[in-house]
């Protein structure tokens, strides 16, 4: 019963989404002053999904999307990659980054897994924000709403953008919009995965389900149900416990930098304007 | 437009025509919304409009938190003035930020016509809850009161929030109004069914308070995106029968014309009197006796 609730309010009308969606893509690049934008395409379904939004919001000519491998990086992601591109005709540019990355690790000595995709995603986080500035186009985010509650991304890294038209959306509903938007069934129908390392995919690391952390979330973020309430609908009290930790914890990610508060007017405290002042 | 107009002209009755004028403000540009304005005024008396709606807040835009002072004006400024003139015959109705002569700034609503300020509605129900945070900035209104108008007979101005309170629209019934405005600056939410929730909400809202008051209701709603959120636009006007007269796009700006037959209101109100059969001397009544049972 509650895993159909939870699926009625995951429940998204693609077409009115991608309507919202193209027209706030539309706005806020033009009220910063621009016309464009970049992405970084890893051929996975958000940044499909993103890639196909800015391109019917913007034109195709209009957006770059930069594929940003390192030597570790998949051939599906190469391939997915190029059939969103090619399918779109978007403008692209291919940066490796595998000579920086394994320059500074050769000065710094070899780091762990967690801080080697790290690492990577603060370096695509700077190419993006670089080719920004010489296509003249503000960077779309590609960070889904499961991943930034579970505070499953680099803060700085893939999590940079400036604006992101996929972060009210769940993993799941992702897919229906993406398969709404046309975008490839090769990309629909793969694991997801960050190509963090060789055989890497986001549920293995997770160890639960987009599908299953969703409906959980979908209940306990949005519907605000209680712990209680949650285990008599049937979820499992780890799993409610572990999904609401990671859910406080990475809370940070999704918030600028804490202000020591000196004066009578703080920096998002008490001095309050929103992001789109005066436009 | 409806027979129902056709008819009523061939009876001699001229339908009101009026502009919806579904904008997207810029955010704290009090200027640019003034031009943007004096633009709709233009085309709405192209269109012979009799009255032009704006949105809630629509010379400054919505998520102002710390700009409210900074933008705040008196309905005798000359901004209001300026655009009183422009209209010239043509009513007009507005959003702006208040600020009273004691410097308590309001979330307020005018209506202008023959050159001058007929009144002026302070929100009563500022949103403090989830996206909303209206409070901490404005101070808010302490009266639902309809007034007389040249054209358009009793009119009662809810703004936004206002709107959602049954009491609000209830006091509306007892002031016998004959035009019901609901400026509005609604972001949207719920995107899981055929319209978007708060759409489908105002609508269902609009069409009940039509057929309960037996007035004409139209709601203007903006559209464009701050910080976010979407402004779905959507305006409408229902007649007291309860049936849609006009609509405006979903998302996008439009001047929309809704066109009425003022006869309208007799024959509904003959069909379904229930704003006659009110027992506003009961209704009194009861709500004392709660209030005593609640607070004393």
């Amino acid at each position: 019963m509650s895993k159909e609730l939870a699926e009625s309010y995951l429940t998204i009308n693609a077409e009115l989404v991608t309507e919202i969606l193209c027209r706030f893509i539309h706005t806020e690049i033009r009220r910063a002053g621009f016309e464009r934008a970049v992405l970084g395409l890893s051929g996975g379904i958000d940044s499909s999904v993103v890639a196909y939004l800015c391109a019917r919001a913007l034109g195709p000519q209009n957006v770059l999307a930069v594929t940003i491998p390192y030597k570790t990086s998949s051939e599906a992601t190469r391939r997915d990659s190029q059939a969103v591109v090619d399918q779109l005709g978007v403008q692209t540019i291919d940066v490796p980054i595998t000579a920086q990355i394994d320059a500074y690790f050769a000065h710094v000595g070899q780091p762990t897994r967690l801080r080697m995709a790290n690492k990577c995603a603060r370096e695509r986080m700077t190419v993006l924000y670089d080719q920004s500035a010489a296509f003249q186009g503000l960077v779309a985010g590609t960070s889904n709403k499961s991943e930034l509650l579970l505070g499953y991304g680099t803060q700085f890294g893939d999590m940079a953008s400036a604006i992101n038209p996929i972060g009210d959306l769940y993993k799941t509903q992702l897919y229906r919009l993406a398969a709404y938007l046309g975008v490839p069934e090769q990309i629909l129908t793969k694991h997801p995965t960050g190509d963090l390392w060789i055989g890497q995919t986001d549920e293995g690391e997770l160890g639960f389900s987009y599908a299953d952390v969703d409906r959980l979330m979908v209940l306990m973020v949005d519907r605000r149900w209680r712990r209680a309430e949650l285990l008599r609908a049937g979820f499992e009290p780890d799993f409610v416990d572990r999904v609401a930790t990671m859910i406080r914890r990475n809370h940070y990610k999704r918030r600028m930098p804490v202000i020591a508060k000196l004066s009578q007017r703080t920096m998002d405290r008490d001095f309050r304007y929103a992001r789109d002042w005066g436009t | 437009m409806s027979p129902r107009i056709e008819d009523s002209a061939a009876e001699g009755m001229r339908p009101l025509r009026v502009a919806m004028a579904q904008i997207a403000p810029r955010l704290g540009d009090l200027q640019s919304n003034l031009a943007l304005h004096l633009e709709q005024i233009e085309c709405a008396r192209q269109q012979r409009a009799d009255l032009v709606i704006f949105p809630e807040l629509s010379l400054t835009g919505y998520f102002l938190r710390d700009m409210v002072p900074d933008l705040a004006i008196s309905p005798d400024g000359p901004e209001i003035r300026q655009l009183v003139q422009a209209a010239g015959p043509m009513s007009l109705l507005l959003g702006f930020v208040e600020e009273s002569p004691r410097h308590r700034f309001h979330n307020a609503a005018l209506y202008a016509e023959g050159g001058r300020v007929v009144h002026v509605h302070r929100k009563v129900y500022l949103p403090t809850y989830g996206l909303f945070d209206e409070q901490r900035y404005f101070a808010s209104g302490e009266r639902f009161l309809a007034f007389d108008t040249a054209r358009f007979g009793r009119i009662g101005i809810l703004i936004c929030e206002d709107f959602w309170h049954l009491s609000a629209a209830a006091i509306m019934q007892a002031e016998e109004v004959d035009l019901l405005v609901c400026p509005s600056n609604s972001p949207a939410r719920g995107v899981d069914g055929p319209k978007i929730r708060t759409a489908e909400t105002y609508e269902q809202l609009s069409k009940t308070f039509a057929q309960l008051l037996g007035a004409v209701v139209i709601v203007v709603n903006r559209v464009g995106f701050e910080d976010g959120l979407c402004f779905w636009g959507g305006s409408m006007a229902v007649g007291p029968d309860g049936h849609t007269i006009a609509q405006a796009p979903m998302l996008d700006p439009s001047l929309t014309i809704a066109a009425f037959d003022p006869a309208e209101l007799r024959r509904q109100r003959m069909i379904s009197p229930l704003a006659r059969d009110e027992r506003l001397l009961v209704t009194i009544e009861e709500l004392n006796r709660i209030r005593r049972r609640r607070y004393e």
